[in-house]
């Protein structure tokens, strides 16, 4: 088990999860920076991406599309925010249209990637990954609401625990 | 990514719509599923457009449903519509391990391949 750690953090919407690998950073990056591997890790076995377009620089875009077990083909994109090979990585991942424009009627969500050296040849990748994306959040904010949506996380779990009583 | 589509979108709408403190109390309200849409409004200081305005948004969110019963339209909230949100980071960590997994595969079987 190579994944150490995964903190979920519903209030902030976000969810940190650390992994280790048997490997120099370098290696590591290349799973992100090279489009063939990368293809092979980011999509789940029923629907295996491909990437149409790669370029991990800061201000870069990369594209890609997804195969359903019906033969649905989903696209998505991400935009990179920031790109220090080999160790840091901030990206927006979004679902773009069918003609590869942004779909901005779904949220996008924001991850950032730090890969550093644990020494013995061994190196964590750290992952953070928030939701919604920061525009969808900006719009909360912009409305007031912050204190409310931090709220609400917790009211889920006071509501249905008041259902588990009603129901006992 | 479509893994999360449909999971990400709804769970925006869940959270925007439980960011409010009314549609909060009308949720906890609806949980019985006893009180018509005019005896749910009557609980708070607003007209009863208003309280229709908020279950609409609930109603959207997937978060409450409306029934006629009689001559009531009664509101019921949908724990399953409520549990969406508590999953939706499970189903994000589920994906992730998945990933972490392929990539320490890539990584073992490029090595098994050098030696």
């Amino acid at each position: 088990m190579t994944v150490n750690a995964v903190r979920k953090d519903p209030e902030a919407l976000a969810m940190t999860l650390d992994a280790e690998f048997d490997a120099t950073p370098e290696r590591v990056w290349q799973l992100w920076a090279d489009p063939r591997q990368l293809e092979r890790w980011w999509g789940p076995p029923a629907y295996p991406a491909t990437v149409d377009s790669h370029d991990l620089r800061s201000g870069g875009r990369v594209e890609y599309h997804m195969t359903g077990p019906e033969g649905d083909q989903p696209r998505g994109y991400w935009e990179i925010d920031e790109a220090d090979p080999p160790r840091w990585l901030v990206f927006r991942d979004g679902f773009a249209n069918d003609d590869g424009t942004p779909n901005s009627d779904l949220p996008s969500t924001e991850s950032r990637v730090r890969i550093e050296e644990i020494g013995e040849g061994r190196t964590r990748m750290s992952i953070i990954s928030i939701f919604p994306s920061r525009v969808a959040m900006e719009q909360i904010l912009a409305m007031g609401m912050e204190e409310g949506l931090t709220q609400a996380v917790g009211q889920i779990d006071a509501i249905l625990a008041e259902d588990a009583v009603r129901l006992a | 990514m479509v893994v999360v589509v449909h999971p990400t979108a709804d769970v925006d709408r869940v959270f925007a719509a439980l960011a409010d403190g009314t549609r909060r109390d009308i949720v906890r309200r609806a949980i019985a599923g006893e009180e018509g849409v005019t005896e749910l409004a009557a609980h708070y200081p607003m007209s009863f457009a208003a309280v229709q305005k908020h279950i609409a948004v609930l109603e959207r969110a997937g978060l409450v449903t409306k029934e006629r019963i009689g001559r009531r339209m009664v509101a019921r909230t949908n724990l399953e519509g409520l549990r969406v949100a508590r999953r939706l980071l499970d189903r994000y960590e589920e994906l992730w391990r998945g990933r972490i997994d392929r990539m320490t595969e890539l990584i073992s079987h490029a090595k098994e391949n050098d030696a």
